[in-house]
């Protein structure tokens, strides 16, 4: 199979929907003359039009604000953040206006909006472009939340999260974007609310998302050296979370481990370890274990930042404690 | 000067409203409704004068006090009637109550708990209305107090920058729940702030409907043409409380009865009488066949039944997937 970047599967799917759909269209910032910051939107006004490749001001609350709007009126906005971190700018039109919508006021609406944001750690881009902001997300009823870790994944939840008539929040890694992976020519949907398992293992489960999955797979081939066989189960959706697959998992391993690079108090892993231990709390031969950003701001110089955001090392270190 | 048809519906659109509000307010008073309920007593005038100029296909985006809006849009007092008391036949099948009425059938997108929440969703309307080619308009409700959120400045800015076909309408009704707009607002006339987006900014007598009526044709003319947003400001008094049961400590008697005597409906009755349009006793049976009307809807409201409290998890969301929502 041919092998394509995080970033190019991401800007596939944005153009095979716009084809598929003349209602779709993509509004943020620096995304049509500049073709995105990270070049993820890289020739789509060229082939669609500067409207339907909207270049806005900066005014977060606006761009996902007005895409509330025109989701409730027939079309299928795509509304960029340039960075996750800046959807703070937008709480209001996430939290009170998307998420609840189509609930308060009774099923009459559809808002089948899709807000992306680039996040997490990458080259000491400080505390406001470096956070995991997914859990906010997670925890208001309403809203869809995945976070993809390949190009596979984040070109078929990106057309899957396009074609869904709900809010759904797609939060795709920085560092991930130049990230090769194979991902077939042929079209393909990853269905929302699926979890998929990287790697099979006997020993022990790690439960993760996103750039994690990358870290707990290189600790996984670490600890296989030592006879340690891993099991790497890859959330994809954190919201609504494929329970059942990670309960099938560690009902096997009985030993846990919950990554992300989100920081760990009130993390999505704090969620994970709590259904275990009440979905499965017989099954366990050890506390579950969870990793991730120390509870601090993300620091700048470089050492700083080393110190508080979990790579292989950390995942390694936690299942040591867990076998 | 507006044609008979029109005169008529805006003063059965006051008039109904009227009925509406002070009827709910009976019912909150007697307990019947939970929570909490926002009148639009005095204001009347805005929302008829504005909506008369609207198709049933142009959307509405309305406030925290948007029954009034509702109203003028083409709801049924009947299914609104039956969202405040909670009911399972209510807009929003009791999920929304007073402050989330919606009723997307007549282009009304919504209220809003949330001050200033709606001008983004009406900028979308808007922009959505422009991709589609559809020539429609979208129009924002909002308050003095709104105009002094940071998204009314994103919302102005962006419907300017595109020329979309939105006009915010200002109900400058002197206060922001309890807090003066003389005290709060840094301009006189919120029109004023149109000059920082380079639109129209336009400020009436909200108690006069023609006024009102005039201004906003004009507006919403302009911009089904393609001619961009207007910021639209019309002065008027909420001359009931912020909220049923509102102590009011934040202003004296005399003003409110100094606004009284400026009602918009009594206003708009001494010029259809002096103009020879309606007649005293045509004028008495749009009144009585408004309060009719809500009598009625207060009927079918108490006659429907309260949701079933399971119902409390059906509708999260459109596509729910396996082991969410109430699996009907």
């Amino acid at each position: 199979m041919r092998e394509i970047t995080f970033s190019q599967a991401t800007l596939e799917a944005m153009a095979e929907e716009m084809r598929r759909d003349p209602t779709v269209f993509v509004l943020g910032e620096d995304i049509a003359r500049q073709g995105g910051i990270f070049g993820q939107f890289k020739g789509l006004p060229q082939e669609f039009g500067y409207e339907r490749v909207l270049d806005t001001p900066i005014s977060e609350t606006a761009i996902v604000g007005s895409a509330v709007g025109a989701a409730l009126t027939g079309m299928r906005p795509v509304a960029d953040m340039h960075f996750a971190d800046f959807v703070t700018c937008a709480m209001d039109e996430i939290v009170n206006q998307a998420a609840k919508i189509h609930y308060m006021f009774g099923g009459q609406a559809r808002l089948p909006l899709v807000v992306r944001a680039p996040d997490g750690v990458v080259k000491s881009a400080g505390a406001q472009h470096s956070q995991s902001l997914e859990a906010w997300f997670v925890h208001v009823p309403g809203l869809k939340v995945v976070a993809p870790s390949t190009p596979y994944d984040a070109k078929g939840l990106l057309k899957a999260a396009i074609r869904d008539d709900d809010p759904v929040l797609y939060f795709e890694h920085k560092a991930l974007f130049a990230m090769k992976g194979p991902v077939p020519e042929v079209e393909h949907v990853v269905p929302i609310g699926k979890a998929d398992v990287k790697r099979r293992g006997r020993d022990v489960t790690v439960v993760t998302y996103s750039i994690m999955v990358h870290r707990a797979l290189e600790a996984a081939e670490e600890l296989a050296g030592d006879g340690i066989d891993v099991e790497v189960v890859d959330l994809r959706t954190l919201a609504p979370m494929d329970v059942e697959t990670v309960l099938e998992s560690v009902r096997k391993t009985k030993k846990v481990v919950v990554a992300h690079e989100a920081c760990r108090r009130g993390g999505a892993g704090a969620e994970i370890a709590a259904i275990i231990a009440e979905e499965a709390f017989d099954y366990l031969d050890a506390p579950v274990e969870r990793v991730g950003t120390l509870d601090v701001p993300i620091p700048f110089s470089p050492p700083l930042e080393a110190r508080v955001v979990p790579r292989k090392k950390e995942v390694v270190e936690a299942v040591r404690r867990v076998v | 000067m507006p044609d008979h048809d029109t005169l008529v519906h805006m003063y059965t659109t006051m008039a109904r409203i009227r009925a509406f509000e002070e009827k709910a307010e009976e019912l909150f008073l007697a307990g019947k409704i939970p929570g909490f309920v926002h009148l639009y007593v005095g204001e009347e005038a805005v929302a008829s004068g504005v909506c008369a100029s609207l198709d049933r296909s142009d959307y509405i985006v309305s406030t925290h006090r948007g029954h009034g809006h509702c109203i003028a849009k083409g709801a049924s007092p009947r299914r609104m009637m039956a969202e405040i008391l909670g009911k399972s036949a209510g807009y929003c099948k009791g999920k929304g109550g007073s402050m989330h009425i919606a009723d997307f059938s007549v282009g009304m997108l919504g209220a809003n708990g949330v001050v200033g929440g709606g001008f983004n969703i009406a900028v979308g309307a808007a922009l959505s209305a422009k991709m589609r080619r559809s020539g429609q308009v979208a129009v924002c409700f909002f308050g003095d107090g709104a105009s002094n959120r940071g998204t009314f400045h994103e919302a102005v800015n962006m419907a300017s920058v595109f020329e979309l076909p939105c006009v915010f309408v200002c109900e400058h009704n002197q206060y922001a729940s309890t807090t003066p707009a003389t005290y709060s607002v840094s301009v006189k006339d919120v029109a004023d702030r149109a000059v920082g987006y380079g639109i129209p900014g336009v400020t009436v007598d909200g108690n006069d409907v023609l006024a009102v009526y005039e201004a906003a044709r004009e507006a919403i003319g302009r911009a089904r043409q393609g001619g961009g947003p207007t910021l639209l400001e019309a002065k008027t008094y909420r001359i009931k409380g912020h909220f049923v049961g509102d102590p009011e400590r934040y202003r004296d008697r005399a003003e409110i009865e100094r606004w009284r005597a400026r009602c918009p409906i009594l206003r708009f009755e001494d010029r259809l009488r002096a103009d020879g349009a309606l007649a005293e006793a045509e004028m008495e049976e749009i009144r009585a066949a408004a309060r009719q009307e809500i009598l009625e809807a207060v009927s079918f409201a108490e006659e429907s039944p309260y949701p079933d409290p399971d119902d409390a998890l059906c509708d999260l969301f459109v596509s729910p997937l396996q082991g969410e929502g109430c699996g009907r």
